[in-house]
């Protein structure tokens, strides 16, 4: 049983440690795609798992929970670990087109596969101070995949990046401290109780906040986002993908994970204050998207804006509501990856990611424009598309608590989010280029095209799938909002029996 | 003791928070650097403290014997000093490089990555 939560964590480490060793031949760049490949057999199969058997837990190296380290599945953290090997995966073919040899030496992959490592045991973890440490395997390898490659702007932006990440894990640690002073546990099925029994409830609020903070930087919230439009415009388009799908997430996560397994004592405080947190990061993000021309930029801002949506649908806090949370989180990983590829390859044809220096590239590249509209629309909440499911939830769940503001919000947000969409339609597909050139796929090497689009097409061909399909989808993660909700199965399993 | 630290702790945070405050990137680093030796005296400090008591297991038993000071802060603030060691290294070699390109430490002065602010207004 351990093997199967083992794996996903152990894959990309080794994959890791062989492309690090082959980072100067050509032999790099398949084993990190085989690895890939290897990861999300690895994940499917813990998938599977638990699908057959419900929650699953195993105690490493035999140390019983709650004093060893626990790793744990449920149907969010399976699905989480599931969708990070889609992406990863996506990412490693993306790269053997974008990435150049000399960043390949540099040991790009390693780096990637770490990155992935990281991520995947950040959703897996039971234990918190096991989790700060995988905040920090991810941080390390995504510092360095930020600035790889070198240059002005993205040495400034890795500068603003480190240090806020920095400072926001100093907080979160100082919170472990605190809590494990007050419970005098660090597994997070046993915390619950122990928090759940403590004498000073003001200091578990206090807790709360400094929780609330630290994973707040991490998910890019208002108004603690600052650091996530200053950087992910500069790194290589697969990098920034694999960012912008991924580790805002693990915030996302993290907050879902800490708000309903640890911290529900005073649930009419912390929610109320996320609900807030979430409304202002909605509409921020998507004003802050309307004023600006870069394609990435754009998209770094619908990045926070969508964010909202998921704690919204954490802060409301009825299952349909955390329901539409988990769905939002799948949905949006798959399509705001996308959306950042498909900015990579419309710069390798048209050359500049600046809307106002490129255009023509409805009539160069149909295909390109077919793919970038399902995504582009799907993100926006149109139906069919999966990102209509998602906005539906959410603003049911908004509509079932009589919370019209909310609601209006909500709403509001997606029209928004329409407008920067079409400008990016208008601005990159439809008009002229404005050096008369007409940019065609020539531009790119064949291969190199080959290898950006296929990731393209996988990933919009999910999205149609759960657009037009979605009923296998809600019903998980209707089941993934129940767990969430009672995790009586979450501490058995961890815990060996109910205390 | 535990009130020495507390106030050992409070003073460190401060001492960061106005370091961090400064424009000077360097001056940020020392800021986070204080600020990370917070933290770790925090998980120190938060495992209760025993004064005299070394949790270390007496020759020929499984168990320390009597009342010991508890040792997972320790393991867990030797964790955080290992991984902040590794953070900070990097982000000093980062520093030193982002000042080799861009020739300035002043966080005003570093707008590459996103526009200048318009002082004309």
């Amino acid at each position: 049983m351990s093997w199967v939560l083992v794996m996903p964590i152990a894959v990309p480490f080794l994959t890791a440690v062989v492309a690090f060793l082959a980072r100067s031949y050509p032999a790099g760049r398949w084993i990190s795609l085989a690895g890939s490949v290897l990861t999300l057999i690895a994940s499917a199969v813990l998938m599977a798992a638990v699908l057959d058997e419900g929650v699953i837990a195993a105690q490493m190296s035999n140390w019983d929970a709650p004093f060893g380290i626990t790793l744990v599945a449920d149907y969010l953290s399976a699905v989480m670990v599931v969708i990070t090997a889609i992406t990863g995966l996506a990412t490693a073919i993306y790269a053997l087109g974008e990435i150049p040899e000399e960043t390949e030496a540099l040991g790009f992959y390693a780096l990637f596969q770490t990155l992935i490592a990281g991520v995947t045991g950040a959703f897996l973890t039971g234990d918190l101070f096991n989790l700060y440490v995988w905040f920090e395997v991810m941080l390390i390898a995504s510092f360095s995949l930020l600035v790889i490659g070198g240059g002005k702007e993205r040495l400034d932006a890795g500068i603003k990046y480190v240090a806020l990440n920095l400072v926001s894990t100093l907080i979160f640690l100082s919170g472990i401290g605190l809590l494990y002073g007050i419970t005098g546990t660090l597994n997070m099925a046993d915390m619950r109780d122990a928090v759940a029994n403590a004498e000073n409830q003001g200091l578990v609020t206090v807790l709360a906040m400094m929780f609330m903070v630290g994973f707040g930087v991490k998910a890019a919230v208002f108004p603690l986002f600052f650091w996530l439009p200053a950087s992910y415009h500069t790194p290589y388009f697969a990098i920034s993908a694999v960012f912008a799908g991924l580790l805002t997430k693990v915030g996302v996560y993290a907050l879902m994970r800490m708000f309903t397994l640890v911290f529900v004592g005073d649930v009419g405080f912390t929610h109320e204050i996320l609900i807030w947190v979430s409304l202002f990061t909605m509409f921020t993000g998507v004003i802050g998207a309307a004023a600006q021309t870069d394609f990435r930029k754009i998209l770094s801002f619908h990045i926070i804006s969508q964010i909202g949506y998921m704690t919204l649908g954490l802060a409301l806090f009825t299952p349909l509501a955390l329901m539409g949370g988990v769905f939002y989180l799948v949905h949006h990983i798959i399509v705001k990856a996308n959306l950042f590829f498909v900015a990579g390859l419309a710069k390798q044809y048209a050359g500049d990611t600046d809307l106002n220096r490129i255009g023509g590239l409805y009539k160069s590249a149909p295909l390109l424009a077919a793919l970038f509209i399902i995504p582009a629309f799907s993100l926006a909440g149109f139906p069919p598309l999966s990102g209509f499911w998602a906005k539906y939830l959410i603003v049911k769940a908004a509509l079932e608590l009589n919370a019209w503001f909310v609601t209006f919000v909500s709403l509001l947000v997606g029209l928004l989010t329409i407008y920067s969409m079409t400008k990016i339609w208008g601005m990159a597909f439809w008009k002229p280029h404005p050096d008369g050139i007409d940019p065609t796929p020539d531009r790119a090497p064949p291969q190199v095209t080959r290898s950006m689009i296929i990731p393209i097409a996988g990933l919009a061909a999910m999205t149609i799938v759960i657009g037009f399909y979605p009923e296998p989808f809600v019903q998980f993660a209707e089941t993934a909002a129940t767990q969430l909700l009672d995790p009586t199965d979450y501490v058995t399993s961890v815990l060996g029996v109910q205390p | 003791m535990e009130a020495l630290t507390a106030i050992v702790i409070g003073g460190l945070t401060a001492a960061s928070v106005y370091l961090m405050l400064a424009r000077n990137f360097m001056r940020f680093l020392f800021g986070l650097v204080l600020l990370s030796n917070a933290a770790n005296l925090t998980i120190f400090a938060s495992g209760r403290m025993t004064k005299g008591h070394p949790a270390l297991v007496p020759y020929g038993e499984d168990a320390p014997l009597g009342v010991v000071g508890n040792a997972l802060p320790q393991a867990l603030v030797l964790t955080a000093i290992v991984i902040g060691f590794g953070l900070l290294a990097f982000t000093l070699a980062l520093a030193f490089e982002g000042y080799r390109r861009m020739k300035s430490v002043d966080t005003d002065e570093m707008r590459f990555a996103e526009p200048k602010e318009d002082t004309t207004k």
